[in-house]
């Protein structure tokens, strides 16, 4: 089902928890609401859900496949709600607490027996838990009870799954296995999803958008590898990923960083305005000698050979640390020692002039 | 947990001395003033015998306080323990004005003296009081009469199921009403088949020592029921004139009852306890467990 927001505020006393929000979710689409707590990305996926009411402005609607659903409460937007910590229903079996949305209907719309326990079975193995029917939550590891809580969502039929922070509170392991597993069941079944979380490894990894969210506001919505590539604000590039930050100033429209000029940046940016540059870890080259290139010398504090690349911890003259991710091979070639003095060369890098405007 | 088993750690280490003599400081306090007292109803009121003791039952006005202590105590209890669900609910559940202001006027009848909370209804409902000529230009008597005696009742025993409610639903959150009602459950629904089913010791609980506290309550029903005795005189009213009276054997005859009630509400206690326990750590645990699988 697509989903419009349009225009919604939300403050909580004096605190404003959504400003002014408008975003378009696609029918089918597996979204994510990405960012740090306090961002106001709950918030949006409890207005969405019906649990809050946006502040009242006339310009502000949430809209369901086109249909205002303002007035609509929350039972009544055919919503999968997935908290955090569950919130399963202690006191029932797993049986029932899949089988509770069908057993709460009016009557005349309320399915046989039959018909309910065909349903929570087939639920039961979408979620791989067959015969874990008749446990009770306290006898299921944090993982299953998740996947409970999804079952019991989606046995209402919801047209949008709602997912907030689902995997928060559970181990690594576990968390990137049922990560995997959602993407693969949101194409199954053909929903629509929206997922809280403040884990930008899990947004990238399996939404097909992205919408970073920091104080209140949307900073930038896009597919992943655009918001990873192309990130938007300082706030995008800092908040997805590790980063290294020089602050440096613009010269010719170029920032210059110590002797050297990297990313250029829009030429009509006066000389002399202060430039931050962001580099990503694996943008950076290490070489034993200066290169042809203009680069910076720096020495070496640490090496961290535990991963896949190699994380080295440099430091320049300025007592600035910055660090460089390069592959094992590339470690060995160049046979790096602490103390050693190597000279760093960004490849790609993003500037951003702060407060700038034209 | 870790607190508990760490407490016991450092006990070990305090001398053996130390320990025997504060455990023996203790069990001879609660031996001297809770046991023996106790025993000592019992034993005055079979002190002439078995006969002597249903004897005392016997008495029109004996019946008659029994039956006016249950009737005071089956309709306060009741009402406070709607009172006390809905109370909580509203300050557990919702945010509203005024309700820090809620919170502390629940608490009002333990701050203040019983016997003050039956002046208070003989100056608002009594012949001198602000409502008594309208009610009495009625025909309604609430003072000296059984009203009196239950809206005293109610006053005194109102915070116990609310005391003993808001804890718990706070602690437990409302995410649970939330996915109930996401799931298409309607407000009735939620609070039958999730609310209540969480807190059910929790009302059981509150329940009994409200029951309790509304059967032996004195102080605010003696102030509204002039003692009439076979009229208005609840059990511990009746107890108090026989003992007035030297009827030492009937008046601790009629003791034994309340003695009794007191023992079983203190092993349901204890039981409920326990399940409440498992009410509050299961719904902690369900947010702090972390496994793999």
């Amino acid at each position: 089902m697509s989903i419009e927001i349009q225009n919604i505020s939300k403050s909580f006393g004096s605190f404003s928890a959504l400003k002014n929000i408008s975003i378009k979710i696609e029918n089918g689409e597996l979204i994510s609401l990405l960012g740090p707590s306090g961002s106001g990305k709950t918030t949006l996926l409890r207005v969405i859900a019906g649990m809050e009411s946006p502040d009242p402005n006339p310009d502000s609607h949430v809209l369901f496949f086109g249909e205002d659903v303002a007035n609509k409460p929350v039972g009544d937007r055919k919503v999968g709600f997935v908290f955090q910590h569950y919130a399963l229903f202690k006191h029932m079996s797993v049986f029932e607490n899949i089988a509770f949305g069908l057993r709460v209907r009016p009557r005349s719309q309320r399915p046989s027996e039959n018909a309910i326990r065909d349903k929570v079975h087939s639920l039961l193995s979408l979620i791989q838990l067959e015969g874990f029917g008749t446990r009770f939550p306290k006898q299921l590891s944090g993982g299953q009870r998740q996947r409970v809580a999804l079952a019991r969502a989606l046995a209402i039929e919801p047209q949008v799954l709602l997912l907030d922070e689902p995997f928060g509170a559970l181990d690594a392991k576990v968390r990137k296995g049922l990560r995997d597993w959602l993407r693969g069941l949101h194409n199954e079944l053909n929903t629509t999803t929206i997922l809280v979380t403040h884990d930008q490894e899990e947004a990238l990894e399996v939404s097909d958008r992205v919408v970073v969210m920091n104080q209140a506001k949307i900073e930038q919505v896009g597919a992943p590898d655009d918001v990873f590539h192309h990130p938007a604000s300082e706030f995008v590039i800092d908040f997805l990923g590790n980063v290294n930050v020089f602050h440096g100033r613009v010269n010719q429209g170029q920032a210059v960083l110590e002797n050297i000029q990297v990313g250029a940046s829009d030429i009509s940016i006066p000389a002399g305005e202060k430039a931050n540059v962001y580099v990503r870890p694996n943008d950076i080259s290490i070489d034993r000698v200066p290169t042809g290139k203009s680069s910076i010398a720096a020495k070496v504090t640490r090496i961290n050979r535990a991963g896949v690349h190699a994380k080295i911890t440099l430091m320049l003259h300025n007592q600035e640390e910055i660090r460089v991710d390069i592959t094992m091979e590339h470690l060995l070639e160049l046979n790096l020692q602490l103390e050693d003095l190597v000279f760093v060369h960004p490849n790609k890098a993003r500037v951003f002039v702060p407060d700038y405007t034209i | 947990m870790s607190t508990n088993s760490k407490g016991i750690a450092i006990g070990q280490q305090d001398p053996t001395w130390v320990r025997f003599l504060v455990i023996s400081i203790s069990i001879a306090f609660v031996a001297l003033m809770l046991v023996l007292p106790l025993g000592v109803v019992f034993w005055e009121a079979f002190r002439k015998g078995v006969s002597a003791y249903v004897a005392s039952f016997q008495d029109r006005n004996a019946v008659r306080a029994i039956y006016m202590t249950c009737l005071a105590a089956g309709i306060a209890v009741p009402l406070n323990l709607v009172f006390g669900i809905a109370a909580s609910w509203a300050i557990a559940k919702f945010n509203f004005r005024g309700k820090s202001l809620l919170i502390a006027l629940i608490d009002l009848p333990f701050a203040i003296s019983p016997v003050i909370s039956g002046l208070v209804y003989i100056l608002v409902f009594g012949m001198q009081g602000w409502l008594g000529k309208w009610l009495d230009g009625h025909g309604i008597q609430i003072i000296f009469a059984v009203p009196g005696i239950v809206l005293a009742t109610i006053f005194v025993t109102f915070p116990f199921v609310a005391r003993e409610l808001i804890p718990l639903m706070q602690e437990q959150g409302s995410e649970e009403e939330w996915a109930a009602i996401s799931l298409g459950a309607n407000g009735w629904q939620t609070f039958w088949r999730v609310t209540l089913p969480n807190i059910k010791w929790g009302v059981l609980y509150g329940v009994l020592l409200c029951n309790a506290r509304a059967m032996g309550e004195f102080g605010a029903v003696s102030v509204v029921s002039s003692n009439i005795r076979g009229g208005t005189n609840t059990l511990p009213l009746h107890i108090d004139a026989l003992y007035n009276d030297y009827n030492s054997v009937a008046a601790f005859a009629m003791a034994s009852i309340l003695a009794f009630l007191g023992v079983i509400t203190l092993i349901g206690k204890t039981l409920l306890e326990r399940k409440l326990q498992q009410e509050t750590s299961s719904s902690l645990e369900s947010t702090t467990t972390e496994e793999s699988q």
